[in-house]
This record gives structure tokens, C-alpha cells and sequence, in this order.
């Protein structure tokens, strides 16, 4: 199957799913559909990295498989597992079977738990495999990962290496609080998804919160990028830019003016510094 | 040159400027151009980007290369599409002019392109600008060359703030932010006629000279003491990141070797259970060694930027020390360890430290044996034997008393010394560079960068 039929068919199919995406945007999903590669997404917090995966997902119609990382996150819990209780009761209930016969037995499918990883190697249908903040795993896990980006099979000593039926296309999030291995990233097409710029971010306040008004969004979009300009600890991103609009939207404010942003300036800072600073830069308050 | 000649001299070039690009990474970028043609240069830059890059603060170096083998346009371009509507609707000067009038024609495009924050008609009054303006004269044709400094000069788009923000209907300085905004197209602009100046340069002289000779590194590899002003900002902004980057490393490390020494009476009483026979060890919790740390940081000149990028980090890192204190000299000390408050705006905690250096001078000559002495004097107290001494500074001293025998007394008060020099080591021990006698007493560890500072910070903590 091709995922894409070209960069401006990505561009189409996603924005028809509500995903507004620029151009390298577009034409990095499209480069990982047509070599089959994994996409590397990296980028500041709400930016709508997880976002791509499933508006991916859904623009193609294909199911998501998705693997939340964390630290401590092991084998067991990402690919694969053996069911030893089930595996207990099939040798108790075996009776007067020669072991041999049970071994082979309580060595197959059916006693075995797919994790993520390799639900979705196997899977027929076609799959997006969401690997969410990377950077949260422990090294261990990147090697383990390794075998999957390359080859798209996974080796079970019992049983043998399975290889993909089908290859999913595999998106791995990460917010750059570590870095990830050189071996990683250079499995992977590497995308950047940064603050958009105010006309696409006008688009997608627009699209997500079809209630504002088309002047108040652009007065949000524009108050947005005075903050991103300031040196916040936190720049708002989008996921903010649209929380607040839909504040803003449900207190029912027509204008923006200095008392609604003083008054609802805490959907978009998320630090009390910050937030001095932006009451100082808008002189929002006569001190 | 073929198209495959191109391609190996770029990836040639990206690896010049400091672009980690293998072999497979190369072949990789040949597949996607496959996929995608050559059709539009935007996605042949996303698809080298998406192949090559791997982190995105080589971006601004790659983007540079890209412009220089890749050019949006040849010469002065054909001028038709696009490039003409500008021009058009600013009442059809002449437009190859470069004379009063037309300068202020341009002028007054460039206010109403920057107020309005339009980058394609910044881009197209770059381009405009440096054909027009930037040419250094009296060259023969066949070696035209062109200048940022002189389309800067002319045009100075910083005078033009005020206006824009005029056109805006804004009052001066009434809202810092939009001014700031203003600002940033006005650096913008600067931006896009420096790389226009690359353009032009690469068309006449071959671009892998122009990549070799101003293509900066990535921020991080960028000298402290030769940083410029914007390099500093985008060094302040890198620094919470790498703090955070470091802290999740650390503290990564310490849960891996969080297993304590064996503890006797409980693996014996454990053994109970399976008649006597230890199966099982058990482990006293490790105890979190922490260290204090005393900082003294030379702020004079050059040095003190590398000193508050080194003071910001470590506070940043405060919850893997004990305690920190810090002290500034010149040829006075001053404590500042009070400026660094958690949560604190780092702009304003770099301003800070930049006026306390005020405080740390007396006659405001760098005198580093008048320094210790003080610092003997009036802090003993802040060195015990759990402390770790750190000094920041290049070891140059105006040729002054050094001091040796009081800082081989501190050396002595403390529990380990470092010396972080962000001066190249060739450079030390020239001029009145002290290093050589320092670095007897305490072990000096050259600096220059903010990669270099991040893995001294890291053994450190």
C-alpha cells in the first residue's frame, strides 16, 4: 500500500482530517510512507507531534497502535510477554503427556500476550505504530527498538523472528530531554515541528474552535505571538493558543482586551514568572 | 556539473560545517529526491532536512549550505513573476537606482513590509537591497562583489523600528512587546540580506568557499569569548534546556547504581528462610552524596559572559548540589549567591549579575591575587573540607601579585579545586596569562563551550 500519493496529496488528506501541516510537515509523512522509514518527530511540548500520528492514522484509515514510553519501561511491556499462568495450567491439565509434547505446546500463540510493539508487526491491516516521548525510556529499550525501525521483525527465542506482514509506519515523538542514540536516529527521517507561523495558527484556531469569531481569533493568534516573543520559560504553543481560544469562547468575550487577557492568562502561562513578565510587557496593570 | 556532483559537494559541505552526514544518510537523501523529484526547492530542502538533520540546532547551518548549492535564484533573477509586483505597487521607480530618492522609496517598503510582517516582501526588498545598494565599487565586472555592511549602512533597518511601529498606530515605547516583535523582523530582514550577500558571493567565487568561510557553527560549539550579541541570546535561551537535559541524565545515573554496599545482618536474617543458605543479598540504600560547591567567577570584560552562562547552569542544576555559593571578582569580591532565586527571570538575573560586577570592582583592573586575598579574608568560612572550589576565569592577571601561597591555602580548605578556563589552551600562558602558575595549584580544565561546560558540569555534579 502507499500511504501517499505525494506531498501535496499528504498536505490534502491530512488538512481534510483537521490537521494543518507546512510543508516540510507534508512532505516528511509523505518521504516516510514512500521509503517506508520511521519518522522521527521532535519539538517543543504541544505542538501537535502526537497529534501527526493520529491525523496520519486517521487521513489513511489505518488503525493506531500506540506505546506510551516511561521510565522504566521494559521488554514485557513493549513486545511481548508469556502468559505463565495460562502456561501453568496447561502443564497441570496435561496429564500423562510426554513432555515433550507439552513443551512444544506451551511454546505458541496462544500463550502469547502481544505488547504493542509487536501487535503491530503482525497486524494485516494497515497501522500507524505511535511510539510517544521516546526520550522517556531507558537506553535499554532504544536497543530494543533498534531491531524493529531497521528490519520491522522482532526475534522471539521461542519461536523464532517474526517479520512484518505488513510494514506499519511508525511515528516516534520525543521532547529532546535527552538525546536519543546516534544508532536511532539515523534509522529514522528526522522532522522538526515548530510554532507555526501566525496565518497557519489563525487556520488551525480557527478549524479546531469553529465557534470563535474570525477577529477575535486573530487577535488570540497575535497576543500568542507577542508572548512567544518575550523570554518566557515556557513559550505558549498551540495546544494553548486553542485551549485559550475556547476559554475565551465560553466566557463569551467578544474583543481582547487587557482585562480578558489579565483575566484568563493563566490557560496560557503555566509559571508565575512568566506570568509577571507578560503583565509587565502588555502593562495589562497600572503598577 | 551533474546533479550527483552537486549533491556529494553539499553533503561534503554540511559535514564541513559540522553536520555529522554518513554514507547511509547520503544514499537515503538520493532515495527521497527519487521519490519526490526536483520539481519544488521547499521539498527538496524538507527532504534533505528530513534525511540529513538529526538535531535541530545544526538547522541554522544547514539551511545556510542549502541556500548556498541550492540558490533560490541566478544573478538579479528573471524578473517577471513576483519579483515585479513589488515594485509595481510602489509607484515604478527606477529600479536599479541606488540614489537618495530611491533609497528612500526602499526605505519606506521596507517600514510597511516590516510593520506589516510580511516575509515574502522582506525577502523580495532583501534581494532588491543588496542588488542595489550592497555592491562594492570600483571592481571590474568580472569581480563583483557585494556587502552586507554597506545595504545595512544605507538602509539601516533599526531606525526603521520607530516608524513601522508609527505605521502601526502604536505609540513609542508604549508596548515593549510589540516593539520587540518589530524588532525581529527588523533582524529578520538583516538575516535574509546576509544570506543574500552569501548568495551573490557563492555565484562568483563557488559556494564551497562561501561555506567554508561563514558558515558559523552550531551555538553550542560557538566560543564563549567570541560569541556575538545574538549568539549570546541563543546561548541564554540553550541553557535551561541543557540543564534539564543534564538533570535527567543525572538523576538517570543515579538510579542505576542505586544499590548500596551489602548489608550483613539483613542478608543473614533473609537467609533464615531458605536454611541458612544466602540466596538473596540485601543492600543499605545508597546515601546521595551531594556536594557543596563555592563558586568565584572572574566578571570582568570578555570573561563574563562565559561566568554567568557557568553561574546560571549550576543554579539551574541547584537540586543536585547541597548548597552553592557564588562570588564574583574583579579585583574585589562580592557575593552573589542572593540573585539566583528559583523560577527568576534569567534575563533579568543576567542584568543583574552585569551590574553586581560594579560591586566587584575597585580600581576595575582584573587583579586575581587581590582577589583571593579577600576572598580569604572576608569568606574563610564558606570552604570546609566537604566543599568543592570552583573558579571561572582566564588566569590573566595584568601582571599583578598571584596571590600563590593564600590560594594554596584555599586549595587546601576545600575538598577539590577546578580552574574552568574558556580561553583555546594554545592561549594560555601568553601575555599575562597566569595559567601555567595556577595550574600548579589547581587542576585547570579549558572551557570554551556550552558542550564542554554541560560534560564538566555533569562529572561535577
Amino acid at each position: 500500500m502507499t500511504w501517499f500519493e505525494s506531498p501535496a496529496d499528504a498536505d490534502k488528506q491530512l488538512a481534510a482530517v483537521g490537521y494543518l501541516s507546512d510543508t516540510a510537515t507534508s512532505t516528511t509523512t509523505f518521504l516516510a510512507g514512500a521509503l517506508e522509514k520511521p519518522l522521527l518527530v521532535e519539538g517543543p511540548a504541544g505542538v501537535g507531534k502526537t497529534e501527526l500520528a493520529k491525523a496520519i492514522a486517521r487521513a489513511t484509515g489505518a488503525d493506531l497502535v500506540r506505546l506510551q514510553c516511561y521510565e522504566g519501561l521494559d521488554e514485557a511491556r513493549a513486545l511481548y510477554e508469556w502468559n505463565y499462568k495460562k502456561q501453568l495450567l496447561r502443564i497441570q491439565a496435561a496429564g500423562d503427556q510426554s513432555w515433550d509434547e507439552t513443551h512444544d505446546d506451551i511454546f505458541t500463540d496462544e500463550f502469547l500476550l502481544t505488547r504493542p510493539l509487536l501487535t503491530a508487526i503482525r497486524r494485516e491491516e494497515p497501522t500507524v505504530l505511535l511510539i510517544d516521548e521516546v526520550d522517556k525510556t531507558d537506553v535499554e529499550v532504544e536497543g530494543l527498538l533498534l531491531e524493529i525501525l531497521s528490519d520491522f521483525q522482532v526475534t522471539i527465542p521461542e519461536m523464532g523472528t517474526i517479520s512484518a506482514v505488513r510494514r506499519p509506519l511508525v511515528v516516534l515523538t520525543s521532547n529532546a530531554t535527552r538525546e536519543l542514540s546516534e544508532a536511532i536516529k539515523r534509522r529514522c527521517l528526522f522532522l522538526h515541528i515548530d510554532y507555526p507561523d501566525s496565518g497557519r495558527e489563525r487556520e488551525i484556531v480557527v478549524s479546531q474552535v469553529p465557534e470563535i469569531e474570525e477577529q477575535l481569533a486573530g487577535q488570540v493568534v497575535e497576543v500568542v505571538a507577542k508572548l512567544r516573543g518575550m523570554d518566557l520559560r515556557k513559550a505558549p504553543s498551540i495546544a494553548e493558543t486553542i485551549d485559550w481560544a475556547r476559554t475565551l469562547v465560553a466566557l463569551g468575550t467578544g474583543t481582547l482586551d487587557g482585562a480578558a487577557i489579565d483575566q484568563t492568562l493563566g490557560v496560557v502561562l503555566k509559571h508565575a514568572s512568566d506570568h509577571d513578565r507578560a503583565v509587565r510587557e502588555l502593562r495589562l496593570r497600572s503598577t | 556539473m551533474s546533479l550527483l556532483d552537486r549533491h556529494i559537494e553539499f553533503v561534503e559541505a554540511l559535514r564541513d560545517a559540522g553536520l555529522p552526514v554518513s554514507l547511509a544518510e547520503g544514499l537515503e537523501a538520493v532515495r527521497a529526491i527519487d521519490a519526490l523529484g526536483m520539481a519544488q526547492r521547499e521539498t527538496l530542502r524538507a527532504a534533505y532536512a528530513a534525511t540529513l538533520l538529526k538535531r535541530q540546532n545544526h538547522r541554522a547551518g544547514f539551511d545556510q549550505v542549502f541556500d548556498l548549492y541550492f540558490p533560490r535564484l541566478v544573478g538579479d533573477g528573471a524578473r517577471g513573476r513576483g519579483v515585479e509586483t513589488l515594485a509595481d505597487s510602489r509607484s515604478s521607480t527606477d529600479v536599479a537606482g541606488d540614489g537618495p530618492g530611491a533609497l528612500a522609496d526602499f526605505r519606506e517598503a521596507l517600514t510597511t513590509a516590516m510593520a506589516m510582517g510580511d516575509p515574502d516582501a522582506m525577502l523580495v526588498l532583501a534581494r532588491e537591497g543588496v542588488a542595489r545598494f550592497g555592491l562594492i565599487r570600483g571592481r571590474g565586472p568580472g569581480e563583483q562583489r557585494w556587502s552586507s555592511y554597506n545595504v545595512m549602512n544605507r538602509v539601516s533597518p533599526d531606525e526603521l523600528v520607530d516608524r513601522a511601529l508609527q505605521g502601526l498606530g502604536a505609540d513609542t515605547g508604549e508596548d515593549p512587546s510589540l516593539r520587540r516583535l518589530v524588532e525581529a523582523r527588523a533582524r529578520a530582514f538583516e538575516r535574509m540580506v546576509d544570506a543574500e550577500v552569501r548568495r551573490r558571493a557563492a555565484e562568483v567565487r563557488g559556494p564551497q568557499h562561501v561555506a567554508r568561510h561563514t558558515i558559523r557553527p552550531a551555538i553550542e560549539q560557538v566560543d564563549f569569548t567570541s560569541a556575538r550579541k545574538a549568539d549570546l541570546e541563543l546561548m541564554r535561551r540553550e541553557i535551561q534546556p541543557l540543564a534539564r537535559r543534564l538533570a535527567t541524565r543525572l538523576s538517570r545515573e543515579q538510579h542505576a547504581r542505586s544499590r548500596g554496599p551489602l548489608d550483613f545482618r539483613r542478608t543473614v536474617r533473609a537467609s533464615m528462610s531458605s536454611g541458612g543458605v544466602p540466596m538473596e543479598t540485601r543492600h543499605k540504600p545508597r546515601r546521595p552524596g551531594r556536594t557543596d560547591l563555592v563558586v568565584l567567577c572572574d566578571v570582568s570584560g570578555s570573561v563574563a559572559n562565559f561566568a554567568s552562562f557557568t553561574l546560571m547552569l549550576v543554579f539551574a542544576l541547584r537540586e543536585q548540589f547541597n548548597r552553592v555559593r557564588a562570588f564574583t571578582f574583579v579585583d574585589e569580591i562580592h557575593e552573589v549567591t542572593d540573585r539566583f532565586e528559583p523560577g527568576a527571570d534569567p534575563a533579568r538575573t543576567m542584568t543583574e549579575l552585569a551590574a553586581s560586577a560594579r560591586h566587584a570592582s575597585l580600581w576595575g583592573r582584573t587583579n586575581y591575587g587581590r582577589a583571593f586575598t579577600r576572598f580569604a579574608d572576608q569568606h574563610a568560612d564558606a570552604l570546609t573540607p566537604r566543599t568543592n572550589l570552583l573558579v571561572l576565569g582566564d588566569a590573566r592577571s595584568n601582571h599583578t601579585d598571584l596571590a600563590v601561597p593564600v590560594v594554596k591555602n584555599l586549595v587546601y580548605a576545600a575538598r577539590h579545586s577546578w580552574w574552568l578556563n574558556p580561553e583555546h589552551a594554545r592561549n594560555w600562558n601568553t601575555g599575562d596569562s597566569a595559567a601555567r602558575e595556577y595550574g600548579r595549584l589547581i587542576p585547570m580544565v579549558e572551557c570554551r563551550n556550552l558542550t564542554q561546560l554541560g560534560e564538566f558540569v555533569h562529572d561535577l555534579a
